[in-house]
């Protein structure tokens, strides 16, 4: 017989393994444990609390994510989902896993913020900002087609050596 | 039989946070109507994601400012069910799109750029509220802010330094905007308040840096800034202009006609 604590660790882990299942319903390439909007995973009295952070204030999706988990969790018991807006989700947070599976999808990952934050804004006379790499044939001849894209956290791109569209995930 | 107005206190956290989630949540609105309508399909998905942006920015204040308020009301019954003159946005929110249906692109991108500038700093400063929860609501909009501003920016200056006709509509929508920024810079009794409670920064605050970003850009799409404006508009003060009762109609009509109606 498993020791209580055992047990805890082993149903909070099958769970963790659940979320790492569930697709994210925008970008299904990747799950919601991938995409790091999962914050916190606690047992309760009657089954578990998630703590899930949305990714833009106005993803279209976040009702449907808390559907999609409360769905696949249901053999836990009782599924409480908590919306927690601190600290805001970053796109660091996107597994390395994550990342791998986007650029296989075609999309490419965002840098890391660090790079970008903090700095001042700049409308004008802006450098040239660094190039894409071409997800499909690895060109750095691309350009931007597009600052907003199918999804908030999208931009659409173009490759000028392999002529495919591609999309990038932006890093906020 | 429609569905009843209701009411907010008067307190001024309250009415501090409305001006803000008024001010998002009216602009969306606007910015929805492009949908379908853009001058390009790169354009129409910019200006949609925006307004998804600001509704998203204004379901998180309107929910806290309905559990400060304390009479049970959610976002979906603050959004819809006040009437007009319990909106607290700047009246430079609720004006058209320019001329016209849909409206006029060169207007909606320097009012854009206007009010991402002014969100932006106001968002920065928010995020050292005294309320938690307004404090992660500007972590996040914060950086949303500030693609948009960015994303404004380039086509004040494209349109601006562009054609004839471009630099034309241009510099008819700063006559027409120009009076209306006036008002997101005036400070009274609530910004006082918010300022002593900690919760958020007095409006004029934002000016200088605001003016800054202003001249910048306006300098370089190579536009003349129209003579200042005595004029200041009363929308913090739930005093509107003749464009916002009609839509309030248009928002309205479906929790009017089918109260409490979900998707």
């Amino acid at each position: 017989m498993t020791t209580p604590m055992a047990n805890t660790c082993g149903r909070l882990e099958a769970a963790w393994e659940v979320l790492r299942q569930i697709p994210d319903p925008e970008v299904p390439v990747i799950s919601l444990a991938e995409l790091g909007i999962v914050r916190d995973l606690r047992e309760t009295a009657g089954g578990l609390e998630v703590v899930l952070t949305p990714t833009y204030s106005g993803c279209p999706a976040t009702e449907l994510i808390q559907d999609n988990v409360r769905a696949g969790l249901a053999a836990f018991g009782e599924i409480q989902i908590t919306m927690q807006r601190a600290p805001a989700w970053t796109t660091d947070w996107i597994s390395e896993e994550g990342r791998a599976k986007l650029r296989a999808y075609g999309i490419v990952p965002p840098g890391l913020t660090h790079l970008t934050e903090g700095q001042p804004i700049r409308f004008v006379r802006r450098g040239a900002s660094a190039r894409l790499a071409c997800p499909h044939c690895g060109s750095e001849n691309t350009e931007k087609t597009s600052a907003f894209g199918s999804t908030p956290c999208k931009a659409l791109y173009r490759c000028l050596a392999c002529l495919e569209p591609f999309e990038h995930f932006k890093p906020i | 039989m429609s569905t009843p107005s209701i009411h907010v206190g008067d307190s001024t956290s309250v009415r501090y946070l409305l001006r803000l989630a008024d001010s998002c949540l009216i602009l969306s609105q606007r910015l929805g109507e492009w949908c379908g309508h853009g001058p390009i399909l790169e354009e129409d998905l910019a200006l949609t994601n925006m307004a998804l942006d600001l509704v998203g920015q204004a379901r998180g204040l309107l929910t806290r400012v309905g559990q400060l308020d304390g009479k049970g009301h959610d976002e979906d019954q603050l959004a819809f069910l006040r009437e007009e003159r319990h909106y607290y946005n700047p009246v430079l929110m609720e004006l058209p799109n320019g001329d016209g249906r849909p409206g006029d692109f060169a207007f909606t991108q320097l009012r854009n750029f206007a009010v991402a500038t002014w969100l932006e700093l106001l968002w920065q400063r928010l995020q050292s509220s005294s309320d938690a929860e307004v404090a992660a609501i500007a972590a996040k909009a914060v950086k949303e802010a500030r693609y948009q501003q960015q994303h404004a920016a380039d086509w004040v200056v494209r349109l601006g330094d562009g054609t004839a006709e471009s630099k034309a509509r241009m510099e008819a929508a700063l006559a027409t905007l120009w009076p209306f920024f006036n008002e997101l810079f005036v400070d009274d009794a609530i910004d006082a308040a918010a300022v002593q409670s900690g919760l958020g920064p007095a409006w004029s605050e934002l000016k200088a840096e605001w003016q800054q970003a202003m001249d910048a850009v306006l300098d370089e799409a190579g536009l003349a800034q129209p003579k200042p404006s005595a004029y200041v508009s009363a929308g913090r003060q739930g005093v509107h202009s003749e464009h916002m009762g009609h839509m309030l109609a248009e928002m309205q009509y479906l929790q009017r006609a089918y109260p409490g109606g979900v998707w």
